[in-house]
């Protein structure tokens, strides 16, 4: 019944050739293909077992829902079988080595996932009384001092939900500084090499971007920054170690320069897992930067979250750490949930959002942290440097490096030059790697780079899986050098689907499943 | 370390391959001057055993929602939530994942994305629904930015029973933005008419339904009144599960939905992490934030799925994407989608229905108290009561007699002398007859006291 419902639906979405498959189901062993919920689902099933409801007089007003929601159901065993064929089509970090530069795919420890389901964590309320919350507070407080000691920054905004959501957090702190002082600064230094979501967050807020170009190493150009400051600039959007993976080695200059024209400082944290036990953000002197607790503390990606991006602020900023925080002094634990219960002198920011924060990730981000301890996190950092320098200069006989000048940081950048008048490019050499069962690198990012190809191995890869690693790149582009491209233009043959048509995707966007139009019966 | 596989052996050989004689070498270009002056004051690498008795004692001392008659809400519910759910969002494959970016290998996470998208408009009556955000509160906040691109103006209405930190994340946003955010009185009566706010300089009105204090709203007549201006109404709902039974924002003229979708298979979690719905009419899907799922069909000709109509996006558009917003919130919708999978129309019609009734007869047993008063004509499965004395020292003695008992409304709204004797009480399935009783004995008790 189920083949017959995919079929059908596959004849009206779309023509499920004979050349898909060479097996009757469609399905290749393991690899099973699997319909969409509102082809298989029925609802006269169900998943759940529920009484019928206690009699009551409705209080509803009228506003009875009139239109029947039209869900469907699967019953228990339909349902797991769902959601596990789904699963099998992805592949996670637990699958294999997951290079995504900039994303920092590290090993999810699963003590992390129990120590998030103690129902003391889990199933608490944000609303419930204090009292009864202490050890909850007493976590988050605990979690802000870790992670004021590893940036060496006075203060944590702990509720941000993401890195952009951080990002957001730190740029109104640093709007709301600037009026403190009465200044309405309009213009953020952004350089080329930054995150879109940089760019996108200073725009949100009304700033004007100015560009700031890259030196031919990779790195911010001091004199550019220093050329382009003014009493309108607000502040400058570092990313460092950058997205080339290079440590602005420059930029205490560039801070100093900064605050000497009265701007702030803001770092993108998402690269922070290079330097975490090696140098302090604070003592480089940043203003604000967020950390993305799923890059460098390992709470898990989930598929696109949910994250975490508590921000750091230095002292000139910490008067304006939105509501709600702890503070943790001989007193005790003090929780200021609205701006009325701020200490004296402290003029939050306001709320970012509802309730108290990310706490399943907190939970997850503070249980990396004592489990490696100060220690382990050093060691992490220099294994995640040191994979990714090793993976340079396995590759680099082979594949272009555009910045040769210094090592790199925890993630090494190729460009593809190497692959001129291969007739291939990098997106090609991406789909060739899922071929060979990995996840492909970062491809087109940064854009200061053409056909960039972005590798972050972490701290979590074995020594032999790094090699298998490196003799795969090798192979891939000696192929690809002598002309083997079938090998690459019809990648990727053994993924559960072949290259995606994104441009039809995009033409005529189908965003929901709906009912496929009645056939006319051929008989 | 037991999450390092390099050994000592390993790393000494890949510095010889690298070149370089000590790992430190590799870190030169910070600068010498600006290493730390002194040790990190923070403790070395802990065993499973250690950090899992660490953590355990904190955890031990909350109370958790399951060993006491439970009745909070505004905005974060505690509903039963299947064994399978949790079992099944902890598969490896979708735990440990990227955004997916290479379709190819994710048509896992895009498949139930796509569905998501699906069931949340079938839920709110919407046309197009995006691949979920942070939460309710992060997504009412970019409904608003939305409705500001679409409309060209800058103002925006809030409801004043708007849950208090809705309006207050809005707000903040808003300022620092340079937008303006006109903000209703709160009128726990739930008579509130926003209708003289709208000018024409005003971009959106945002209504909550259920509201804060509980209210159920027809959005029809404002929503009219909303569109003759020229303004758009964004509907915010904070208990989703309210959806099973209520006239969902879609038939009621809603221009877009800023929901909490937490009730559905997500814990408590003490705030978070939740997920936000967010539904538009399929006219405005172009100035829409986030991820949108789309199908298309691979070379070979099948049904595949892919993250679409990127050009909106900060990646691609840079300081001119519709949002700044990177992520969504996908494990967690991952939870929600499979348990509107197992509950389908009629289980989730049912649960609505049994979270009604409950609350139904938790009003009638807490009116039947002398001087307390049941402020609700109409309410889901939240409603407000007025106490005689401070509210906030009333819940404080029902947690002490071991009842958690809602939300004393001057938690959120601080310095309102007319709202401090007022509770929001949620009932929902996992309350029963036993929790009812505790809640009106305790209650009576500390009032008598």
């Amino acid at each position: 019944m189920n083949r017959q419902d995919r079929n059908l639906a596959g004849g009206a979405q779309g023509d499920r050739g004979a050349t898909a498959s060479d097996t009757f189901t469609g399905n290749r062993a393991l690899e099973i293909e699997e319909a969409l919920i509102f082809e298989i689902g029925r609802p006269d099933t169900t998943g759940v077992d529920w009484q019928d409801p206690p009699s009551v007089v409705p209080r509803l007003g009228g506003l009875t829902r009139a239109t029947p929601t039209g869900l469907p159901a699967l019953s228990e065993p339909e349902a797991v079988r769902h959601y596990v064929r789904l699963s099998r089509q992805n592949y996670g970090i637990d699958s294999g080595i997951y290079p995504l530069g900039s994303c920092t795919m590290k090993h999810n420890p699963r003590l992390n996932e129990r120590m998030a389901r103690l129902p003391g964590f889990a199933d608490i309320h944000p609303l419930q009384p204090l009292a009864t919350v202490r050890g909850a507070l007493e976590l988050i407080a605990e979690l802000a001092r870790w992670l004021r000691e590893l940036t060496g920054m006075p203060a944590i905004a702990m509720t941000p939900k993401a890195g952009a959501h951080g990002e957001l957090t730190g740029m109104m702190v640093i709007k709301a500084a600037l009026r403190a002082r009465g200044e309405d600064r309009t213009v953020v230094l952004v350089p080329q090499s930054a995150h879109g979501t940089n760019p996108a967050t200073a725009a949100l807020l009304g700033f004007r971007i100015e560009q700031i170009a890259a030196r031919p190493d990779g790195t911010v150009d001091v004199a550019e920054v220093l050329s382009r400051l003014s009493s309108d600039t607000a502040a400058i959007m570092l990313t460092n170690p950058n997205t080339c993976g290079l440590f602005e080695r420059d930029v205490v200059a560039i801070a100093e320069a900064v605050h000497e024209a009265g701007a702030y400082v803001y770092a993108d944290g998402a690269n922070f897992n290079a330097i975490v036990g090696k140098v302090r953000p604070g003592d480089l002197g940043v203003d604000a930067m967020h950390i993305n607790l799923h890059k460098t503390f390992s709470t898990p990606h989930g598929g696109g979250g949910p994250g975490a991006g508590p921000v750091a602020l230095s002292g000139a900023l910490a008067a304006f750490t939105p509501i709600p925080y702890v503070i943790a002094d001989s007193n005790g634990l003090r929780f200021v949930e609205n701006s009325d219960d701020a200490e004296p002198g402290a003029t939050p920011l306001g709320r970012l959002c509802a309730f108290h924060g990310q706490m399943g990730m907190f939970v997850r981000a503070l249980s990396y942290m004592l489990s490696h301890g100060i220690d382990g996190m050093r060691q992490a950092s220099e294994d995640a440097v040191l994979s990714a320098n090793y993976l340079r200069a396995s590759l680099s006989d082979l594949m272009s490096l555009p910045f040769v000048d210094r090592p790199c940081m925890h993630e090494v950048l190729f460009d593809d030059a190497w692959l001129e008048g291969s007739g291939l490019t990098t997106l090609d050499f991406a789909k060739a790697m899922i071929d060979e069962g990995y996840h492909p690198m970062t491809v087109y990012f940064p854009l200061i780079v053409h056909g960039a190809m972005l590798i972050e191995p972490t701290e979590s890869e074995s020594k032999v899986s790094l090699d298998l690693f490196v003799a795969t790149l090798r192979d891939l582009a000696m192929a690809a050098r002598r002309g083997d491209t079938a090998r690459f233009l019809s990648a990727p043959r053994h993924a559960p689907r072949r290259r995606l048509d994104e441009t039809r995707a995009a033409r005529k966007p189908v965003l929901r499943w709906t009912l496929p139009a009645p056939t006319t019966p051929t008989v | 370390m037991r999450y390092l596989p390099l050994t000592p052996e390993d790393r000494r050989e890949m510095l010889r391959r690298t070149g370089v004689a000590d790992v430190n070498e590799l870190f030169a270009d910070i600068p010498a001057d600006r290493l730390p002056a002194a040790p990190f004051d923070l403790p070395q690498h802990k065993s499973e055993l250690e950090v899992e008795r660490t953590l355990t004692r904190l955890a031990a001392q909350n109370v958790a929602a399951a060993s006491v008659p439970f009745f909070v809400g505004c905005g974060s519910y505690r509903h039963h939530v299947p064994a399978s759910v949790d079992h099944l969002i902890q598969r490896s494959e979708f735990l440990t994942s990227y955004t997916p970016y290479q379709p190819e290998i994710a048509q896992g996470t895009l498949q139930y994305l796509f569905e998501f998208q699906t069931q949340v408009t079938m839920l709110t009556g919407m046309e197009v629904a995006n691949a979920s955000m942070y939460d309710g509160s992060t997504a009412a906040t970019e409904a608003v930015l939305m409705a500001h691109r679409i409309t060209g103006r800058r103002k925006a209405v809030l409801s004043g029973n708007l849950h208090p930190h809705y309006r207050q994340a809005i707000s903040t946003v808003s300022a620092m933005a340079n937008y303006s955010a006109s903000v209703g009185a709160a009128d726990p009566s739930g008579g509130e008419d926003l209708v003289a706010s709208i000018d024409a300089e005003t971009s959106c009105v945002v209504v909550q339904t259920p509201d804060f204090y509980g209210h159920l709203h027809d959005l029809r007549p404002i929503a009219e009144r909303a569109h003759a201006a020229g303004a758009l109404l964004i509907a915010v709902v904070t208990e989703a599960m309210s959806l099973g039974l209520v006239m969902p924002p879609g038939d009621m003229g809603a221009d877009i939905v800023a929901a909490e979708g937490q009730s559905l298979g997500n814990a408590l979690n003490f705030g978070g992490p939740y997920v936000g719905l967010f539904a538009a009419r399929q006219k405005l899907v172009r100035q829409m934030p986030g991820r949108l799922v789309g199908e298309t069909i691979d070379a070979d000709g099948r049904r595949g799925f892919v993250l679409t109509l990127s050009t909106r996006e900060q990646h691609i558009r840079r300081e001119k994407a519709t949002s700044n917003i990177c992520t969504n919130s996908g494990l967690c919708a991952l939870a929600f989608t499979i348990h509107l999978t197992l509950l389908g129309q009629e289980g989730l019609s049912r649960l609505a229905r049994i979270n009604h009734a409950h609350a139904v007869m938790l009003a009638d047993m807490l009116a039947a108290i002398p001087d307390v008063t049941v402020l609700n004509r109409t309410f889901f499965n939240e409603f407000t009561i007025r106490v005689p004395r401070r509210a906030a020292s009333v819940i404080d003695d029902l947690a002490a007699r071991g009842v958690l008992a809602g939300v004393p409304v001057s938690r959120l709204e601080p310095d309102q002398p007319l709202l401090e004797d007022l509770i929001v009480v949620a009932s929902t399935e996992v309350n029963d007859d036993a929790d009812r009783a505790a809640l009106v004995a305790a209650l009576k008790e500390v009032l008598a006291s």
